[in-house]
């Protein structure tokens, strides 16, 4: 075949050298290769393994852990559609349905002449903007049906995607509410010449005034994490900014590197200044390769009038750089030690912990990871002052909070919010005037309903990393539970038995509920299973896994309640039905040939 | 007067009668048995009816529509359901053929096979109709207890019966189920 003749190999060869034949480079390297070749043959991860010096092995199993790598043949266009509730929600399954009509394809198929790959993926973070969809890894928003005719044409013109209208590829921000993270005046270099000025520890001392935790949802103190590694012995230290945004229903962290980038990066910078780095990686997700360009347009910029590189802002012992490392489709790396996995190339399956990344993180090295939200505020923080931060939010949770709002709301989009706001005015300010419950938090936080929405979003009552999806009366609330059961089921990473099986198991009793064959004993098996899984699994993705169910079971009783048959238990699957087959073979219609569910259970009665 | 005994039924689905094979293991601990225990239908007493019982144990898992008949007969009539062995828990062996077509193993065993005279697929209104996959129990009925191990040790499953016999919930070492 074409894609691997010894001439497109060498090509491979030409991609690793480039990257410095760097082990550490491993997914990036793929990466390119995959976009040369549409997928990765055995032959091109052969040729890396040897020109890089590494086992076959582990070069298979990185092109296999990833879902945006491919080790079969995919269609010239790769189309997935973002299959979250909130995608759902606004109707992308008819679309699936009708742009695989369009074009003669299956769900999850390449067409025979290799021209399309149609199927699903994870939620891509365009929850206010959606359905969307990813085009060769380029996202693609508001589909309708207009723009799916469009797409089929287009890719029936073989028209290059550098030609297909601008408007397709369109994100908006939609920031709805602004505080005093997004809507105050930031002056690039400002939050630099502020730790030259007034030295490392009293920047340490401002933010830990400040109350600054981790924003990404874990709510970790970012001083002690900053100190922490700051007095970690280690010859080299790291900066990671986790920009891994995978939570479904989040979409804050893409708005920040959209229309932030230079905030972060300044964050990011300082955090170098402060704890004696030198270098710096954002880690962002694959969904999000669409900002690539700009933001190393946004780098190199920083470098031109020295904000980032040597001898920043003209001081000779400021050295800092950074660099962008793309994920390839794997919500497990926004856990920090598999993030760290797999910055170093590797597959992304979280770390036994202790010992911490602020001690052995990136290569081993003492490293900061925070999530981009977190730079942001850090960056204002060491201009503003910590006690001007601590002055909003509550006594456990300073600051501000962005929120990610979607699903049954009018106005979509990023809110941000002093911490301590309620569920209750939140809703109200986006127009969610029928909410019957909210999943907060993402699949991985919790459900709940109307009676609890004079809570206060904050680390004290309902910690959230921002995703915030409404529910409206109209809505069934196990529709999304399947659908997030069916998320954990893709995005568990296979280490770990409790949570590899765990999660099917949970998915089948989700199913066999939701299309009318559970009992009461199945509610019950749901409950047990979800405290084993969370207590026995290896990571925060196995533990939180079973949220959703647990919390509908305790929330909406109802939802499961009203499925039920009333027997003490039902098989999952159609009994007559599983021998049809058998009476086909056998041409056989006597009596001994149905399984008649009446019948059964007045025979089995004694 | 003699306490009562407890009523125990025994059965072998889609299974290789290994599990019962490993119940007559018990040995000299069959004579204690059988001095607390009445057996009802069973391989062991050819008793076809099945009557009230308190335990109920399956070895083997579900392949045709006469294991479903008895299987929900053995769920109507015991107050507790065991499932002992790896197929009435995984489908075990004969589940290997769940990844393939009945067609194809029919089609495999009655009309490609060597030697054959007459080639045809059974359709016998006496024969069973198998189902197009095997299942463990629990797919198709409530299961209050599972032993596994292919088969269970003759010890676990002293321990095991013993422990219900006495009243108590059955917990088994993590050595009497660790067969790697």
């Amino acid at each position: 075949m074409a894609e691997t003749s010894p001439v497109r190999i060498d090509g491979v060869r030409d991609i690793v050298q480039r990257h410095g034949a760097l082990p550490t480079r491993l997914l990036q390297i793929l990466r390119e290769i995959q976009d040369d070749l549409r997928w990765l043959p055995a032959e091109a991860l052969d040729s890396v393994a040897e020109a890089l010096g590494i086992a076959p092995d582990r070069v298979r199993r990185v092109a296999e852990f990833y879902a945006f790598l491919y080790t079969a043949p995919r269609g010239a266009y790769n189309i997935l559609f973002s299959d979250n509730i909130t995608d759902r929600m606004l109707g992308n399954r008819a679309l699936l349905h009708a742009l695989c009509a369009r074009l003669g394809v299956g769900i999850g198929e390449t067409r025979a002449d290799g021209r399309v790959t149609v199927g699903t993926t994870s939620c891509t973070g365009m929850c206010d903007q959606g359905p969307a969809a990813l085009v060769n890894g380029q996202a693609v928003t508001r589909l309708d049906a207009a723009r799916i005719a469009s797409i089929a044409t287009l890719v029936e013109q073989q028209a290059p995607l550098e030609q297909w209208p601008r408007e397709l590829f369109e994100v908006t921000s939609n920031i709805r509410r602004a505080d005093i993270l997004l809507g105050r005046h930031f002056a690039d270099g400002a939050a630099l010449r502020a730790v030259l000025k007034r030295g490392p520890a009293a920047i340490l001392d401002e933010l830990l005034k400040s109350g600054l935790r981790g924003q990404g949802g874990a709510g970790f103190k970012s001083a002690a994490k900053w100190r922490s590694c700051r007095e970690a012995s280690g010859a080299v230290k790291y900066v990671v900014c986790n920009a891994d945004e995978g939570e479904p229903g989040t979409f804050k962290d893409r708005v920040l590197m959209q229309d932030f980038a230079d905030l972060v990066f300044e964050g990011m910078t300082l955090c170098g200044r402060v704890m004696g780095a030198r270098q710096g990686f954002v880690y962002l997700r694959g969904e999000y390769r669409y900002l690539l360009d700009a933001l190393r347009d946004t780098l190199q910029r920083r470098r031109e009038v020295g904000l980032l590189g040597t001898a920043i802002l003209g001081e000779p012992d400021f050295n800092f750089d950074i660099e962008i490392h793309l994920g390839a489709g794997a919500y497990v790396c926004g856990e920090e030690s598999a993030l760290i996995e797999s910055l170093e190339g590797k597959h992304g399956v979280p770390r036994i912990r202790p010992p911490f990344p602020t001690t052995h993180g990136y290569l081993n090295q003492p490293t900061v990871v925070n999530n981009v939200e977190t730079f942001a505020a850090a960056a204002k923080i060491a201009v503003e002052g910590g006690d001007w931060f601590a002055s909003r939010g509550t006594a456990e949770s300073k600051g501000t909070k962005l929120l990610s709002l979607s699903g049954d709301c009018e106005r979509p989009g990023i809110y941000e919010y002093p911490f301590g706001v309620t569920v209750r005015r939140v809703l109200e300010d986006c127009g969610a005037r029928d909410a019957q419950g909210i999943q907060m938090a993402g699949p991985a936080g919790h459900m709940i309903s109307a009676k609890l929405f004079d809570r206060r979003i904050c680390f004290e009552d309902l910690a959230t990393g921002g995703s915030f999806m409404v529910f409206d009366q109209q809505r069934d609330i196990l529709d999304g539970i399947r659908n997030f059961t069916h998320f954990f089921v893709h995005e568990s990473c296979g280490f770990c038995t409790p949570c590899r099986v765990g999660t099917v198991l949970m998915r089948d009793l989700v199913i066999k509920v939701h299309t009318g064959h559970g009992t009461r004993y199945d509610l019950e098996e749901m409950r047990t299973l979800g405290r084993i899984m969370q207590v026995a699994c290896h990571c925060g993705l196995g533990q939180t896994a079973p949220n959703p169910v647990l919390d509908s079971l305790e929330q909406f009783p109802e939802a499961y309640e009203r499925r039920l048959r009333s027997t003490a238990f039902e098989p999952a699957f159609d009994l007559n039905a599983a021998l049809e087959e058998a009476r086909r073979l056998t041409g056989r219609h006597d009596p001994g040939a149905y399984l008649n569910e009446e019948e059964l259970l007045l025979g089995a009665m004694p | 007067m003699n306490e009562p005994r407890l009523k125990i039924a025994t059965c072998s689905l889609a299974g290789c009668f290994g599990c019962h094979m490993s119940l007559l293991d018990l040995d000299e601990r069959l004579f204690e048995l059988a001095e607390r225990i009445e057996l009802d239908r069973s391989p062991l007493t050819d008793i076809k009816e099945l009557g009230f019982c308190d335990i109920g144990l399956i070895e083997g898992g579900v392949c045709n529509a006469e294991n479903v008949h008895v299987l929900l007969e053995f769920r109507a009539r015991c107050k507790t359901l065991v499932a002992i062995g790896a197929c009435a828990l995984n489908g075990g062996v004969p589940a290997l053929r769940n990844q393939f077509t009945l067609s194809d193993c029919l089609e495999e065993s009655y009309l490609r096979g060597i030697g054959l005279v007459n080639a045809q697929i059974p359709s016998d209104p006496e024969l069973p109709l198998l189902l197009n996959k095997v299942h463990p129990l629990h797919e198709i009925v409530r299961i209050d207890y599972f032993l596994p191990g292919c088969p269970p040790a003759a010890d676990a499953i002293w321990t095991f019966i013993s422990q219900l016999l006495s009243g108590q919930p059955p917990a088994l070492s993590y050595t009497q189920i660790h067969y790697d």
